[in-house]
């Protein structure tokens, strides 16, 4: 496959500081040039309120995508993704570097670009459309599908402010839809509005890529990237720190966001817990016993506590927490097993696993506490250690999980696999 | 020249879509997407985006590639000014015909202001007043016109130079809308037809690039000095009486009128008066101001096109 961007050692430098953050007014302009014979005089440390502070949002950044490519691009605010699409957009231009496109770029970082109030649906798309980079001849080919697609044909003489918010974004992203650009720019912006709408975008990307297009898809939604992207970049203070298949940078990230990963050891030393019981080790794990940082919605999850009992003779019950990316509390579970429930422990290394069934959670991150404590004869909380362990629930898309052959975001803290009946009585003919 | 989208939503012929064959490799690749796929990415790249460092370059193929585009923000700023109008043109027309009443009232009645030849005092004012407010119209509109599209600046690519040219192109619009008055003047005060008159569009010419080559001077100083935005307005009316607009230019002896000669807007004037009068414009104002519109507008592209790289940065 030929490459379709090259990217060469790309940075971005802005300016900031000063009196004004973004511009300089006139009458400081003046006031410099009145000062410019004078400056070397004083040397560089001479006027304190105008010094400028450099800040680097890219710094060397090396990239090649192939056609046809994917590419998610995640990072936390300011890792220098904005910064990174509008110079592959040309708005601005790298301090340093260079990059190569090869082909026709459209780029979306907002939907409605350049939309006039005052001017009619009609006369927006037309505008809207020349503005992304089409041309009359085309948008005119294009024109009835563009309007039957946004769903506002009765309105499509009438001034967009008249229009309902909901209107006005389907019409803006329609005429983005309809782009046709071999390199395709699109910013999270595109991710705002209903399911609805959303579920549009992705199908819509979905459908580009299956052309064969080369996409830039920056985003914060890990299940989406995840799903679409076959490789994604991890960008970190304007750099590329991690580049590789999907799941696998989306755990990096999650990770070193959070700083907790799938498996949590403590040495001897450092173990939490009290005289009774210590925790040695936590995890999430696969039937195979391998620690799995990205599990597979359709199979059994194991959590895993290794404890150390250092005083017999007490009645133990380790529990588990289970927390979304959000911080909503999925479930709690306390174990239940005959064996050890009522019976006081003798000293020694235990390791209790609580197993999920496959199909139970939805995708994304799973945050998890452990804890161990005694209910039989009183209740007691002898060791809880908060936050141990990451992992990402992944739905590969096969078809056989709970989204059959859908492919938008399906929210819900569970993502059961039920069964379905469905009685019909046809009326009528075939 | 029609300003309706809707005409060209008919469907287009073949030969027209024919005539729309790739003019320049980046249109080269709107095909269907069923084509997509026999996509190849060709050695040369499309686009090869250079660093800050790299200098100012012309890309005269980019004026081309988005060439619709120019047509678009002129057809939207003329679409927008008449919309939100009560009574539309009629503004344009009131503006340039009022100032022409009072100035003929304060300098040819009260003043005793003479022009002498063929040509009466209101006319004589008309003509310069309809040039006048083009220009300053142009240069004020274009002045704000980045500002104004700050988010088409910082969210989408094209030649930035498009939305103060689209601006002063908007302007023309007024301008012929204002030239009905003119005619009608030239009727009523018997103007004589020669052939001198086919000079005009020339001047309208010189003046539009005049006009364009300041407006794309200070919308670009805008972006980074914004209180630039208050002093253009005093500046224009100086410039206005510096200019031989409601007096003609053969009143000032010596010092005087080389200095107004100085002024590229003279030259345009007295030559656009002259045309319609039907005798010779004088030469030296006239070439004085054609080298100056000119000169004024390759710096004017140049300084443009440095600061442009950075307007999404600092507006």
């Amino acid at each position: 496959m030929p490459p379709m961007v090259t990217i060469e050692n790309v940075s971005k430098r802005y300016r900031i500081g000063g009196l004004h953050p973004g511009y300089f007014t006139f009458r400081e302009m003046l006031e410099g040039i009145a000062r410019a014979p004078f400056r070397r005089w004083r040397g560089a440390n001479g006027n304190g309120a105008h010094t400028r502070r450099n800040l680097w949002a890219l710094k060397d950044v090396t990239l090649e995508v192939k056609q046809g490519e994917l590419l998610g691009i995640i990072g936390h605010n300011g890792a220098g993704k904005s910064t990174l699409l509008k110079i592959l957009s040309r708005i601005t231009k790298p301090t340093t570097g260079r990059v190569k496109l090869y082909g026709r770029v459209g780029s979306l970082l907002e939907v409605g670009t350049g939309f006039h109030p005052e001017l009619t649906g009609r006369e927006n798309i037309f505008l809207n459309g020349a503005i992304l980079g089409m041309r009359r001849a085309e948008i005119a080919r294009k024109f009835d599908e563009i309007v039957a697609f946004s769903e506002v044909e009765q309105f499509i003489d009438t001034p967009v402010k008249w229009y309902s918010s909901g209107m006005y974004v389907r019409l803006a992203f329609s005429v983005a839809a309809h782009l046709e650009p071999e390199i395709l720019i699109m910013d999270e912006v595109l991710a705002v509005g209903d399911a609805a709408f959303q579920q549009k975008c992705l199908d819509k990307m979905h459908e580009i890529r299956q052309q064969g297009r080369t996409i830039f898809f920056v985003s914060h939604n890990m299940p989406a990237v995840t799903r679409l992207c076959r490789r994604v970049i991890l960008m970190q203070q304007g750099q590329i720190t991690a580049d590789g298949p999907a799941q696998e940078i989306v755990n990096t990230y999650l990770s070193s966001s959070w700083n907790i990963s799938a498996e949590r050891v403590w040495p001897e030393a450092e173990a939490p817990g009290n005289a009774v019981v210590r925790l040695r080790r936590v995890r999430a794990c696969n039937e195979a016993g391998e620690t799995i940082a990205a599990a597979d919605i359709r199979r059994p999850i194991g959590l895993e506590i290794t404890y150390d009992v250092l005083q017999a003779g007490h009645t133990l019950t380790p529990v588990v927490e289970v927390y979304n990316e959000w911080g909503a509390h999925i479930f709690s579970a306390h174990d239940t097993g005959a064996e050890w429930r009522r019976t006081p422990r003798p000293v020694g290394t235990y390791k209790s696993t609580a197993w999920l069934p496959g199909n139970y959670c939805a995708e994304g991150s799973l945050l998890v506490h452990a804890s161990v404590m005694s209910h039989y004869p009183a209740t007691a909380l002898h060791v809880e250690a908060r936050k141990v362990v990451a992992f990402q629930v992944v739905d590969s898309q096969a078809g056989d999980t709970a989204r059959g052959d859908y492919v938008g975001p399906m929210p819900g803290l569970v993502r059961p696999l039920l069964k379905w009946e469905t009685h019909s009585e046809v009326h009528g003919q075939q | 020249m029609s300003l309706k989208p809707s005409d060209s939503v008919r469907p287009l012929e073949p030969t027209l879509e024919a005539a729309h064959a790739p003019q320049s490799t980046l249109n080269a690749n709107d095909r269907p997407a069923d084509d997509a796929r026999a996509l190849r990415p060709e050695e040369r790249p499309h686009v090869l985006i250079e660093s800050e460092e790299s200098g100012v370059q012309l890309d005269l193929g980019d004026f081309w590639t988005y060439r619709e585009l120019l047509y678009f923000l002129t057809w939207r700023d003329v679409k927008v000014r008449y919309k939100q109008t009560l009574m539309g043109a009629a503004w344009v027309i009131i503006q340039p015909l009022l100032t022409m009443f009072v100035v003929t009232l304060v300098f040819n009645k009260f003043g005793g202001l003479e022009t002498g030849e063929q040509m009466p005092y209101p006319l004589f004012a008309y003509a310069g007043l309809l040039l006048w407010t083009f220009f300053a119209n142009a240069v004020n509109n274009s002045t704000t016109s980045l500002v104004q599209n700050t988010s088409l600046i910082t969210k989408v690519y094209f030649p930035r130079m498009f939305i103060p040219a689209a601006a002063v192109a908007a302007g023309l619009v007024d301008f012929a809308v204002a030239s009905v008055i003119l005619i009608g003047l030239m009727i009523y005060y018997h103007v004589a037809l020669t052939w001198h008159l086919l000079l005009l569009p020339v001047y309208v010419l010189l003046v539009v690039l005049l006009a364009l080559a300041v407006g794309l001077l200070i919308s670009a100083l805008t972006v980074k000095y914004r209180d630039l935005r208050h002093v253009l307005p005093f500046m224009l009316q100086f410039w206005m009486f510096a200019s031989p607009i409601i007096y003609p230019l053969r009143k000032l002896q010596g010092r005087w009128y080389w200095l107004l000669t100085a002024n590229p807007v003279t030259g345009i004037v007295e030559g656009f008066r002259a045309a319609l009068a039907g005798h010779a414009a004088p030469l030296v104002p006239v070439l004085v101001s054609v080298a100056l519109t000119l000169a004024l507008l390759v710096c004017a592209i140049y300084l443009f096109r440095r600061l442009e790289v950075t307007f999404a940065d600092v507006i």
